[in-house]
């Protein structure tokens, strides 16, 4: 068990420095550093920036050393949690992102939620009455929601719901509460507007773990001791609920390592075309400024998050499957 | 594989069947994907002859055909005879709102024409003609078919989808091409030596596939120059697009390695003092082709997906390049959509081929392993 513990904790630790280099190298790309972009921008709004000050903020962020050390002076700055200045709205980066990223980490993890609590039962459904008319609906539905880029399924029910029911689904908030300060009201506000962007972004993942659930359901269900259990008179459903279920559930629960990255992406995106208030919409906005401080931080953000989540996740998993939590590795 | 001498008797057909012809059966079993297949053929057909099918020249604009919505071929003229028409549009600005609002002219019918003169393209790169699927009489053609309707510069939505269909087929197998040289190189090295090479190329593949992949492909399209010809930005974009995928068809290669190592065959080989490259070309390479090329197509459809949102968010391909990312961004906000429904009709080729791809790919996965 403390082996695969101190594994998943050294690959999450690997992943993390992966993110920070890939990220840092975005950063880069770009011609020019992000103090000609600082200055250029200055200029345009009015104020002039002296090339003595330029320097002197090319000297603090070492720009002028080599690759490495630029890196090395980047990663103690975000360290210590500066992740410096948004040029385009000239605030701090961390102040500019504030609540948004707590949103997109409730629209993931929600729709997360969602995907389990349907792929669960509906899973299972189909496999125990494989071939009848609810699978094959089941399966039409599914295949359909993989075959939808969750992009343009939003785009879809923001024009069926504006069209036909004069809806208007953008947002997470009523515009009343947009702008207050948290409080109970706001909270329900999101909690009425969170299920249609939740719905979307669950519905390829859902699909995905429906065939997952049926096809590993399927498998146990022909197993020899299925048959003993009925022979021995159980209840039907015990015979399902008790082994087989569960003993399907494992693959299944390792799927969410790879089920965040997925949701985070699709957050991102559908966010854009719902115009949610999370990273998404603002992280396409800085990359199209070329506002690379305020990008890159969000892109290190959610790799970051993406990180922990999988590192909890894989946790969830060894508390479900005893052969991970008894130590024999596969 | 036992010799085709002997195949007459037709009770043994399946015995003396080659694994080409078991893996062809198996696979017109699965009627979706054939007819998946068949879908997926007419697609690549008209990718090949995009410039035919078109009539209007795809970048022709002119503000007065702004937003035209589909107009239908009226096919039998006053007097009932079958005769294919279509009526020249009269646009009338709504004096209050500035509006234009379009009108078909019943005294001015034109006559649709098959194989056309219309504008000047190459047929495949190659031949220079000016023949076109449809025509009119008289007239240009962008002046009054209207089949799909118009964007907000006037250009024919229907010739722009055609055209679309094109960069955006051939930008997945480009880019399934790239993710296959890297899949099989990398997946290819970690299945056959295993040990600290495997160790290091799974660690990679995990690493990859737990970040979160648009955030990060965002990041790099962003830094595509804006100065780059659309040609340098398309391979930039697939090579992005690659980066990423590659990771499924190296896990898929690594396992049928895995699994051929211990096959008999192989070390019966081994034992026969065959070199290594003559072991994998000869033995390994086409007992798991099949698997390949049905892990491609459904590799295919993540990758049109990718482009198409991508290009979706402006991140992708850009303007003067068509395709199907590129005519959604048209269709992006509410206003746009109340204004030109139209325009999302661009979601439905993406959604029928990216449905066909995956049929076709899970018929070819059920049949690359006829022996089950």
């Amino acid at each position: 068990m403390l082996t695969y513990l101190a594994r998943r904790l050294v690959l999450a630790l690997i992943t993390t420095w992966a993110i920070t280099v890939v990220t840092f190298i975005i950063m880069q790309l770009p011609p020019g550093d992000f103090v000609d972009a600082y200055v250029s921008q200055s200029s345009a709004m009015g104020s002039s920036i002296s090339a003595a000050e330029a320097d002197a903020m090319r000297q603090a962020y070492g720009l002028n050393q080599p690759f490495y050390i630029q890196y090395l002076k980047w990663m103690s700055f975000v360290a210590r949690g500066e992740l410096g200045l948004s040029f385009e709205y000239g605030r701090p980066v961390t102040e500019v992102i504030g609540d948004r990223l707590w949103l997109t980490i409730i629209l993931s993890i929600g729709a997360i939620l969602v995907t389990w609590g349907l792929a669960l039962p509906i899973g299972i459904y189909s496999a125990v009455r494989q071939y009848s008319f609810g699978d094959y609906v089941f399966t039409f539905v599914g295949f359909i929601g993989l075959a939808i880029p969750n992009f343009l399924l939003a785009l879809i029910i923001m024009y069926v719901g504006f069209r036909y029911f004069g809806l208007n689904v953008g947002g997470l908030f009523s515009a009343e509460y947009a702008l207050a300060p948290w409080s109970f009201a706001k909270v329900w506000d999101l909690m009425e507007h969170l299920p249609i962007p939740v719905f979307i972004l669950a519905l390829a993942g859902t699909a995905q773990l429906v065939r997952i659930m049926r096809a590993n359901l399927l498998d146990e269900l022909r197993r020899p001791y299925v048959m003993t259990a009925r022979a021995r008179g159980l209840p039907e459903y015990r015979v399902i609920l008790k082994y087989p279920v569960r003993a399907a559930l494992n693959p299944f629960a390792s799927t969410i390592g790879y089920l965040l990255p997925f949701m985070v992406s699709g957050s991102v995106i559908i966010s854009v075309v719902l115009s949610l208030p999370t990273v998404g919409p603002l992280l396409l906005r800085s990359l199209l400024s070329q506002d690379m401080l305020l990008g890159s931080s969000i892109i290190l953000l959610l790799g970051i998050l993406t990180v922990i989540g999988t590192l909890l996740s894989d946790m969830l998993l060894m508390w479900i499957d005893p052969r991970i939590r008894l130590g024999r590795d596969t | 594989m036992s010799g085709a001498t002997d195949a007459a008797a037709p009770e043994n057909r399946i015995a003396v069947a080659t694994q080409r012809q078991l893996i062809w059966w198996r696979f017109k079993k699965h009627k979706l994907a054939v007819f998946s297949a068949a879908v997926v053929l007419a697609f690549y057909m008209v990718a090949a002859f995009a410039d035919f099918l078109a009539y209007a020249e795809p970048f022709d604009t002119q503000a007065t055909r702004s937003y035209i919505p589909p107009q239908p071929i009226q096919w039998f003229d006053a007097e009932g005879n079958f005769r294919p028409h279509v009526f020249a549009l009269k646009g009338k600005r709504d004096p209050r709102t500035f509006k234009l609002s379009y009108a078909p002219d019943p005294s001015d019918p034109r006559d649709l024409v098959l194989f056309a003169h219309g504008y000047q393209y190459h047929l495949f790169g190659l031949i220079p003609t000016d023949r076109h699927l449809l025509g009119l009489s008289h007239g240009s053609p962008q002046d009054a078919i209207f089949l799909l309707g118009t964007d907000q510069l006037g250009r024919d939505l229907w010739s722009r989808l055609i055209l679309a269909t094109r960069t955006s087929l051939t930008i997945g197998l480009v880019g399934v091409a790239m993710s296959l040289v890297l899949g099989v190189l990398l997946g290819g090295l970690s299945g056959l030596y295993g040990g600290t090479i495997d160790t290091v190329i799974q660690r990679v593949i995990e690493v990859l596939r737990s970040v979160p992949t648009i955030p990060l492909w965002m990041g790099l399209a962003a830094a595509v120059p804006n100065s780059w010809t659309p040609q340098q930005v398309y391979f930039s974009i697939t090579i992005i697009i690659s980066l990423i995928g590659w990771t499924e068809l190296a896990r898929v290669v690594r396992g049928r390695f895995l699994a051929l190592r211990e096959e008999d065959f192989i070390t019966a080989a081994e034992l026969a003092g065959a070199s290594r490259m003559r072991i994998i070309f000869k033995h390994m390479v086409p007992s798991f082709l099949s698997h390949i090329i049905a892990a491609i197509s459904l590799a295919l459809p993540a990758m049109i997906i990718s482009e198409t949102t991508l290009s979706f968010l402006g991140l992708g391909l850009r303007p003067p390049a068509i395709s199907w990312g590129v005519l959604l961004q048209d269709a992006q906000n509410l206003q746009t959509l109340g204004l030109a429904p139209w325009l999302l009709i661009a979601a439905l080729p993406v959604i029928v081929v990216i449905l066909a791809f995956n049929f076709l790919g899970d018929g070819l996965r059920d049949a690359a392993d006829p022996y089950g």
